[in-house]
């Protein structure tokens, strides 16, 4: 393989098809009017700049979410596939996902502290692990859903 | 001899970065530093080190030398008039702020206004709207055109009798769009403005004289220009410098004190409280060296012709757009790609050894005017070649074939 084919096939690691394509047709991109519950994510570093709303109802299940706003093709999929992984969850259960995700990209070999958890279509993001500055990218929504669901007006940062 | 025999003289530059050889393409955000730098501030570490002006013994006297040579050198460098109108900083952003904070706030009032213009660096925004915060004065912007040049005539418009000062960057650190700064202070000179330049992206790429210029005040950064981190200076006008009072209080600023009274010290000292960075000074000095033995006209005209390259390679791909395109330019050419954040794109050119900044540049206002959130910006030095070119535009070929649908 020649050194420019070696380098796409590594890149190709963190930059999946999956990921790809989430940041080229994001899912779920639109304002909603009916939120219950809103949080703007702000990466400094490359100015990723995401609003996330929710509509969560009485049973604390996560109706719909949507979000909008700029960003990286990391932080734009990985606020598209959350959109799409939370929909129709309980909001307790979404934040736990949040925690099992920033572990499996931050400390792979620590014990798995919510273990019946599967991450599912986000092991996508585990090529991140590599680029220790991209790991904020791929949290960034998360971080804006912990922000939203605990009625946090300040905007998240990954900082 | 040409240029790219001066890569030899930078260490750093002699390296693999995940397995290719190191590109960089970042000396507007720090510059690699040669080892004539290096080693001279080793040396006075390892030699000649001791407190400077407090001593009678040895070392010490070797330390004030040393610190004060390179306050010569720097005074020569900028051709300032005196070496003690060279203050000694931490770099361009504390420079300013103690103009900031010494010279404009004590004097500046309610109605009062401060002109900077849309270019600048938030080093040069952000100390003066925390004066105006405190005054009641007027931070006024002058506006810039599309190809991120200074409309002239609309910052002369602004010009009038309640501007305190004109703080004015060089060269455009995201753009790379050098101001005609000399016309600038002539016309500025008509009103009775101070006049601050930012010089931290003009230094490493061009001759400076301050008298030449008849600024108030210049400021810049050593680890822009080869020298270390922390290191920075303040060219100030003796009688501007001297009317005003300390900044900050500490040793060495200070002749007498007494606890109903203290007397400060003279230029420089009364603006360098504590003990200063002397090895860091010691490293300004060679590497104000280093660039005068190359001359500052040298390195401008090959930097202006590799710049030429590097945008006209930049252009030849599809889905590249230029953002800057002033007439008269130094060193930086920044860019975005249809779809392709700069973000993404710095990944994966650091992937391929290729090392450039991507993000807002401290610049988020002219990130505005272009209406993008950043862009990918690649910045020359002298140790650069068009080897580095070409491996910039092969990198980015990967990174559009990676993305394309
Ligand atoms: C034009 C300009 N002004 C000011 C600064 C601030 O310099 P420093 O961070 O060294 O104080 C920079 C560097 O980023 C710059 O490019």
């Amino acid at each position: 393989m020649s050194d420019a084919n070696l380098d796409i096939e590594n890149l190709r690691e963190l930059y999946r098809e999956l990921i790809l394509d989430h940041a080229r047709n994001p899912r779920n991109f639109e304002r909603m009017a009916d939120a219950t519950h809103s949080a703007e994510g702000i990466n400094p570093l490359c100015g990723d700049k995401l609003k996330l709303y929710f509509r969560i109802n009485a049973a604390n299940i996560i109706d719909d979410a949507k979000f909008e706003g700029s960003g990286c093709a990391i932080s734009t999929a990985s606020a598209s596939m959350l959109t799409e992984f939370v929909h129709g969850m309980d909001m307790n259960t979404a934040l736990q996902y949040f925690e099992l995700l920033q572990q499996r990209l931050t400390a792979p070999d620590s014990p798995v502290e919510h273990a019946p958890l599967d991450l599912g279509k986000l092991r996508a993001f585990e090529g991140v692990r590599e680029y220790p500055s991209r790991i904020k990218c791929a949290t960034l929504a998360w971080h804006a859903l912990r922000s939203a669901v605990q009625c946090d007006d300040h905007p998240a940062s990954t900082e | 001899m040409s240029m790219t025999d001066y890569r030899k003289d930078f260490p750093a530059l002699h390296q693999e970065i995940q397995g290719h050889p190191l590109v960089y393409l970042d000396s507007a955000a720090s510059a690699q530093a040669p080892s004539v730098v290096i080693d001279a501030v080793a040396e006075y570490q390892r030699c000649d080190h001791a407190n400077v002006h407090r001593g009678v013994h040895t070392l010490s006297h070797r330390a004030t030398e040393a610190f004060e040579g390179a306050r010569e050198k720097v005074r020569s460098f900028i051709n300032a008039a005196k070496s003690s109108e060279i203050i000694f900083t931490r770099g361009t952003t504390e420079a300013i702020n103690l103009v900031a904070q010494s010279y404009l706030r004590p004097i500046l009032k309610s109605g009062d206004q401060i002109l900077i213009t849309h270019l600048e660096h938030h080093s040069n925004i952000v100390p003066w709207q925390l004066v105006c915060e405190l005054t009641g004065a007027e931070l006024v912007v002058a506006p810039i055109n599309d190809q991120g040049e200074l409309k002239l005539d609309a910052l002369y418009e602004l010009m009038n009798d309640k501007v305190r000062l004109l703080a004015i960057g060089h060269v455009s650190n995201a753009l790379g769009s050098i101001n005609p700064i000399q016309d600038i202070i002539a016309e500025a000179r008509k009103f009775n403005m101070a006049i601050l330049v930012d010089g931290a992206q003009a230094v490493p790429h061009m001759s400076v004289d301050v008298q030449a210029l008849d600024c108030d005040f210049y400021a810049f950064s050593g680890h822009k220009m080869f020298g270390p981190t922390g290191t920075g200076v303040l060219y100030g006008k003796h009688a501007r410098l001297e009317a005003m009072p300390p900044w900050q209080g500490g040793g060495d600023m200070i002749l007498e004190v007494s606890f109903t009274r203290t007397v400060y010290n003279d230029l420089p000292y009364k603006f360098e409280a504590g003990t200063p960075n002397i090895s860091g000074a010691v490293g300004l000095g060679a590497a104000v060296d280093y660039i005068t033995a190359i001359g500052a006209e040298n390195i401008a005209r090959y930097e202006n012709q590799l710049l030429s390259y590097l945008s006209e390679q930049l252009a030849t791909i599809d889905g590249l757009q230029l953002i800057g395109t002033a007439a008269n330019k130094a060193s930086v050419q920044s860019f975005v790609i249809d779809g392709i954040h700069p973000h993404d794109l710095g990944t994966i050119l650091d992937h391929q050894g290729v090392a450039i900044r991507t993000g807002h540049h401290c610049a988020m206002p002219v990130m505005d005017f272009f209406a993008v959130p950043g862009t990918a910006r690649a910045s020359l030095a002298l140790y650069n070649n068009r080897d580095d070119v070409d491996k910039l535009i092969a990198a980015i070929r990967i990174a559009t074939e990676l993305f394309a649908e």
